[in-house]
């Protein structure tokens, strides 16, 4: 056990960040304040890489600093890959927000809020009593839910954006409330250990109805189906430094919440509940991805996109647990070795993802791909990072999206045939999900990359873009960066994981992967060699490259124009769009998707056979959304238009009020006594 | 010697895919104009196009990026890759340790999105529509491919192909079993798919609104073409060999021994010719399925896969 001293300075340091941001001049508070969560986050990170190299908490306990419970923050290995993964999306974003801050993102409360909201972000996975938790997750949904806000308050996209996220964070955090209180009142203290103890003396039932309580709090925070529906309202609203800290980071920590309670708290639990997790983020994915490749909002799309990529998180953790709950520990380390994989690569790549949306937007003025195209020659870095984000996101090797779908694989190809009649019939299926994710995803990011960066500009925003600011260039490269060496030397991350499983597993022992130059799986074969795999895909091209150049007579390249079925103007609204893109994908998912069309066709006055106009729209409406929301809300909204007939402004009938209230309570009190 | 034999046969079977490859496509076209009553060109017609392409000027298209000419080469160097690790004359390939069939499966992917990307790059419609079209039917067949991944590894308790193929040969009994049957036939629909055979694309076509893989390479010419079609062929001969291998690995050499490696190329030679010219064949007697009613055939092909998979459990 070693003093918390570096997490309570990186505290200090990321408070320090948020009044200098209050407080600052603009002329230094944008420099002065990225700096300091930058100093915050490096503070923290080292507190994290001690847990994790030393195997020993960091703890430290202030009994004065929140009334009557105190604060207890003890960072386990578990809790350090969160930090570590926050900081990771954290650095690059406060040093993009140093280019960024001039298009809508330097006043005061944005950058208090900003640095807050890393702050805390920071301390969430280190929390270590239910007062301490609730108090830093509540922090972080109001500073997250203020940035939504910030500087496009005025907006109606950005207030709707606001309501839902509040909404269904706070009913989320209820539902985390309650699953704490349920414990709380069992164990009779509140911090973690505690309860931890005393989960086991609780009734199946109450641990069923606490772990539900909790997925359905935590999922709501991490997008998962079907509370997915603020990340698309809220990720593109939010400037871009702030999405990619939401999408990287703050939804992480609701896997976080789960894999808490499912593995520590409540120390595992029965087949079903993993089924139950194993479903829900099978479905998600699916969902998810098939969203992602119908959206034409670039934000919009990465937004789904997470839905879809903490599915597959929640689909490795729920195979975890269910090969735990049949015996077969070391497989359920694999697993969550996979989840734990895919959501730090996660954080990577959707983190440059949304930055270099964000510049996208700053030198475009819009984030419809409809109107983008051509922008790899005229931002060519963002350009190309975000090419090498989008293949990281497909899954493609030799980046660190493929080892972690490699891990996920093997762990549910080593997992059927274990003896359970559900896991045999689950994990196929489970492996369909991830097979027709994958390629949904790579539909989804082909066509951002290629409608939004290739081709020929389809407005006239797009064709004046030009390169944005150098620090906003190096943060999405410093995320881009992280993306290839997880990729082709995945052993330098794979360690601090195991060590991360280890304490959510205590009872496995020994690590699930080997790893020198190549990953090898321990007790089942599997090996894969990233190293050795890239060195020979860089050597294979060198060589086709330099055979194309020798064999050719001539070595220049001749600039023609493209063939346009014989006509001589061919302009860039003959081009595919990205609605177009996806049509075919949503022509054969129409029955899932639904998409509205709208047909008008007037005529002219003069006969009928005469057309005058037609116009035709289509847009893919969220059907979760409008079968599950709307009429919650519309009841919500009857139910509140008869509640405001019990406030008719007459001040007879308040006091009556007052009479009734006080003889019900008086008669109540009266027949219980 | 080891090293040097290990590298021999590597390069071999580098070689042997790509000449093979494209003398294959020959060999497929022969039998079709053969079954049609034509004489047909001659088998190495598509060798000698694709020398004479190589020696042609490069062209880009006026409004293209670094993609354009960077697709070609990755679509080569991954099959390339890909050849390395997959066991085809020799059940030991040079990337034997890490070779993998997801590996493998996930190689050939980065090849396919990297055409998609170029058939975008070139800012015409044609591209875009070819790169769509391609990539919903590339996602349909995910499934299934990884799905038959899946149902192959079951017997082996291995994804590592050369791990399969020894299984196979120590026990030649899963040959016959329902998992390995019903995985074969659909990984049979999936390479049908991926390599643009009909009835899901036609590789003989140029009528701009039927096309599927050939809009998206249309702007391609010279040497970058020679690339493209030279990939794809690999990429075909490739995908049966895997496929002839899976239903009947015997013949493959497991040593680096002259006389075995030269009986393992020939062996390999014969039985994807023979598998080849069949499908051939048969797709005389086809037409190509509408766009729409392609999800159908993917459809069956996963569930194919999943009765594979599910009897593969059943039968432990």
């Amino acid at each position: 056990m070693t003093t918390g001293f570096e997490l309570v300075c990186g505290a200090l340091v990321g408070l320090a960040a948020a009044v200098g941001g209050a407080v600052l001049p603009s002329r230094w508070r944008v420099a002065a304040t990225a700096s300091l969560v930058i100093g915050a986050c490096a503070l923290e990170m080292a507190a994290a890489i001690g847990v994790l190299a030393t195997g020993h908490d960091a703890r430290w306990h202030s009994v004065a600093l929140l009334p009557s419970t105190g604060t207890t923050l003890l960072l386990t290995p578990l809790g350090a890959i969160f930090v570590i993964l926050v900081a990771l999306v954290a650095v690059p974003a406060a040093l993009y927000w140093t280019g960024y801050a001039p298009h809508g993102m330097s006043g005061r409360l944005t950058a208090c809020g900003f640095a807050t909201f890393v702050t805390v972000l920071l301390l969430v996975p280190a929390a270590a009593s239910v007062a301490t938790f609730m108090f830093l997750w509540e922090m972080m949904a109001l500073t997250s839910l203020a940035l939504v806000l910030t500087d496009q308050s005025g907006r109606e996209a950005a207030r709707s954006a606001g309501v839902w996220y509040g909404v269904i964070t706070h009913v989320g955090a209820a539902f985390i409330l309650a699953a704490f209180l349920l414990m709380t009142a069992h164990s009779g203290a509140q911090t973690f250990a505690t309860l931890e103890s005393h989960a086991r003396t609780l009734a199946p039932g109450a641990r069923a109805v606490i772990f539900l309580l909790a997925l359905v709090g935590f999922g709501s925070k991490a997008g998962v189906v079907p509370f997915h529906v603020w990340l698309p309202r809220a990720h593109p609203e939010a400037p871009s430094p702030v999405s990619a800290l939401m999408s990287g980071a703050m939804v992480a920590l609701g896997v976080y919440g789960i894999v808490l309670f499912g593995n520590v708290l409540l120390g595992g639990g029965p087949v079903w509940w993993w089924l139950v997790v194993l479903a829900l983020g099978g479905v998600s994915a699916l969902y998810g991805s098939l969203h992602a490749a119908n959206s034409t909002d670039l934000k919009k799309l990465l937004a789904y996109s997470t839905t879809d990529n903490i599915g597959l998180v929640l689909l490795a953790v729920g195979a975890s647990g269910l090969f735990v709950a049949t015996g077969h520990g070391r497989l359920g380390a694999l697993s969550l070795v996979a989840a734990f994989f895919i959501l730090v690569s996660h954080a990577m790549f959707k983190g440059a993802l949304f930055l270099a949306a964000g510049s996208v937007q700053v030198a475009t003025g819009t984030r419809d791909l409809d109107l983008l195209g051509g922008l790899l020659r005229r931002m060519p870095q963002t350009g190309a990072l975000f090419l090498v984000a989008a293949a990281s996101i497909c899954a493609l090797p030799p980046l660190n999206g493929f080892v972690g779908e490699w891990l996920l694989f093997q762990s549910l190809l080593h997992g059927v045939n274990l003896g359970s009649t559900s896991g045999d019939v689950a994990v196929p299926l489970a492996v369909a999900a991830l097979a027709l994710t994958a390629g949904l995803t790579i539909v989804a990011f082909v066509k951002a990359a290629g409608v939004g960066f290739l081709g020929r500009p389809r407005s006239p925003g797009a064709d004046d873009a030009v390169e944005v600011a150098t620090s906003m260039r190096l943060g999405v490269g410093l995320l881009v960066t992280m993306c290839v060496v997880a990729g082709v030397a995945p052993m330098t991350i794979l360690p601090a994981l195991e060590r991360a499983v280890r304490t959510a597993l205590p009872r496995v022992g020994a690590g699930p992967v080997t790893h020198g130059l190549q990953l090898q799986l321990v007790g089942v074969r599997g090996v894969l060699a990233p190293t050795v795999l890239t060195a020979s895909l860089v050597v294979a091209m060198i060589v086709v490259a330099s055979l194309r150049r020798g064999l050719s007579r001539r070595r220049d390249v001749r600039v023609t124009e493209a063939w346009g079925c014989g006509r001589e103007l061919v302009t860039a609204r003959m081009q595919y769009t990205a609605t177009s893109f996806a049509e075919p994908v949503q022509r054969v998912f129409d029955d899932v998707l639904r998409p509205v069309r709208d047909l008008d066709v007037s005529h002219a006055a003069e006969s009928r056979y005469v057309i005058e106009s037609i116009s035709y729209r289509s847009h893919v409406d969220d059907r979760i959304e409008s079968a599950l929301y709307t009429p919650v809300i519309k009841s919500v909204r009857r139910w509140g238009q008869i509640a405001r007939r019990l406030q008719p402004g007459s001040v007879h009938r308040y006091l009556a009020y007052g009479l009734v209230a006080l003889v019900v309570t008086l008669v109540v009190v009266a027949v219980t006594a | 010697m080891h090293v040097v034999g290990v590298a021999g046969v590597a390069a071999l079977q580098v070689a042997t895919i790509a000449v093979g490859g494209l003398v294959l496509v020959g060999l497929m076209r022969k039998v079709r104009a053969r079954v049609e009553g034509r004489v047909g060109a001659p088998i190495v017609q598509p060798l000698r196009d694709v020398r004479k392409l190589l020696r042609k000027e490069r062209l880009r298209p006026q409004f293209s990026t670094w993609i354009f000419p960077l697709a070609p080469v990755v679509l080569v160097a991954t099959v390339c890759v890909a050849a390395l690790m997959t066991p085809l004359i020799t059940s030991r390939p040079a990337l034997g340790a890490g070779s993998d069939l997801f590996v493998v499966v996930y190689l050939l992917l980065l090849g396919s999105a990297m055409i998609a990307l170029a058939g975008l790059d070139t800012g015409t419609a044609f591209g875009g529509m070819g790169s769509s079209r391609a990539l919903t039917i590339g996602a349909l067949a995910e499934p299934a491919l990884l799905v038959t991944i899946l149902a192959l590894s079951i017997s082996a308790h291995s994804s590592n192909f050369p791990a399969i193929i020894r299984a196979t040969l120590a026990d030649p009994g899963v040959i016959v079993s329902p998992a390995r049957l019903f995985a074969l036939a659909a990984l049979l629909i999936v390479i049908v798919a991926e390599s643009g055979r009909l009835p899901v694309d036609n590789p003989a076509t140029h009528l701009e609104l039927t096309m599927i893989h050939e809009a998206m390479i249309l702007e391609y010419s010279g040497p970058d073409l020679a690339l493209v079609t030279l990939g794809e062929a690999m990429r075909l001969a490739l995908l049966l060999g895997v496929f002839v291998n899976l239903m009947l690995p015997w013949g493959i050499a497991s040593s680096t021994s002259i006389a075995r490696v030269a009986l393992g190329t020939l062996v390999l030679c014969a039985k994807v010719a023979t598998v080849a010219g069949a499908l051939s064949f048969v797709e005389v007697f086809i037409a190509k399925l509408r766009l729409f009613r392609l999800p159908e055939l993917l459809a069956g092909a996963f569930v194919l896969a999943l009765l594979g998979a599910v009897s593969g459990v059943v039968a432990k």
